[in-house]
């Protein structure tokens, strides 16, 4: 798939998710039963046009609970999106994802940076940001929850704190305080850097980049890389926005599957999809599942 | 190869039980509660 059509899949994607646009006039989230269900990706369910919940919102209330609520439903929706697409999400259906995506398209007044110094640490915050936050403090200190949502999460600042607040403000009482401010900051930096390097909020602190990550092995969407035809060349790695080198790792945590190495690949080695070509000397790197007889291997 | 197959196919099911026991257990309606008000919290003025 090429990057223009990825583009409109995204395009399309939020737009379904916050198709209730007379929210964003009258102020009012949508009630509707449709509400129930979550999304793959990380998208407000406060955004004045959201249609169904977030995910991570949605799990914090679970854990937030006293007794303590095991999410199942959402844990299964999660795993279900997770074993069928793995980051795929990320890269398709997020619609935070794409609006980062379009910050990085506006010109930036020093030269673009592929990444952060200390990148390879910094991309294991996500996984603390999903243990603390989204976990342990809904479950530990009932206070502070939804913890993720309140002092990180610039989504819900975006779609729903700055459209309700300057729209609707007045009317709803909502009153601006510290945290409204410090939620304004977090989107500010991201905003920003999100000109500077490619999608930093995913790389760095998205929770359900996390939670996907490990499916990116195991999904039925997933890269093959056909060592037959791979000439390490090294393109697909020097044109990765998210440094990943799909020579050696295809099916990398880090991977969004925007599928721009796929279509630089000089001898085509690359190939993303559900169904396996067979007997190509296929590289699935990552799996940990050793097949002679099909030519995969680890 | 019969592996690489399982593995999913095992994470469908492990899926498909845990929504049954979550829709079983009414959960898609606390889901709804939450989701139906603005969260305060959620957009920073709460």
């Amino acid at each position: 798939m090429d990057n223009k059509l990825r583009g409109r899949v995204q395009f399309v994607a939020a737009l379904v998710q916050n198709a209730d646009l007379r929210g964003f006039f009258t102020g009012r989230i949508d009630q509707g039963a449709q509400k129930a269900v979550c999304v793959p990706g990380l998208n407000c369910y406060s955004c004045p046009g959201a249609l169904m919940s977030c995910p991570i919102g949605s799990l914090q209330a679970f854990l937030s609970a006293r007794p303590v609520k095991v999410p199942y439903y959402v844990a299964g929706l999660l795993l279900f999106f997770g074993a069928l697409l793995g980051r795929a999400v990320c890269g398709f259906l997020c619609p935070f994802g794409w609006i980062q995506e379009l910050l990085h398209k506006i010109p930036f007044p020093r030269k673009k940076l592929g990444t952060f110094p200390g990148d390879r640490l910094l991309r294991r915050l996500k996984y603390l940001v999903l243990a603390g936050l989204v976990v342990l403090v809904p479950m530990l200190l009932t206070d502070w929850t939804p913890a993720f949502c309140k002092y990180l999460c610039p989504a819900g600042t975006l779609e729903g704190g700055v459209p309700l607040v300057l729209l609707h403000g007045e009317r709803l009482h909502l009153e601006v305080g510290p945290l409204f401010f410090w939620k304004l900051f977090i989107l500010v930096a991201v905003v920003l850097s999100g000109m500077a390097i490619y999608r930093p909020f995913c790389k760095y602190l998205c929770p359900l980049g996390a939670l996907y990550a490990p499916f990116n092995r195991v999904a039925l969407y997933r890269m093959r890389l056909s060592e037959d035809r791979c000439v390490a060349c090294g393109k697909c790695a020097r044109v990765c926005p998210m440094q990943v080198d799909p020579s050696k790792t295809p099916n990398s945590g880090e991977c969004i599957r925007c599928g721009v190495c796929v279509g630089a690949c000089p001898t085509k080695a690359l190939r993303l999809g559900v169904r396996e070509k067979q007997g190509q000397g296929i590289r699935d790197k990552g799996q940990g599942i050793r097949d002679k007889g099909q030519g995969i291997r680890d | 190869m019969k592996l690489q197959r399982l593995i999913p196919l095992a994470l469908f099911l492990a899926a498909v039980g845990l929504l049954a026991a979550g829709l079983a257990l009414g959960q898609p309606r606390d889901v709804l509660a939450k989701a139906a008000r603005v969260c305060l919290e959620c957009i920073g003025v709460g």
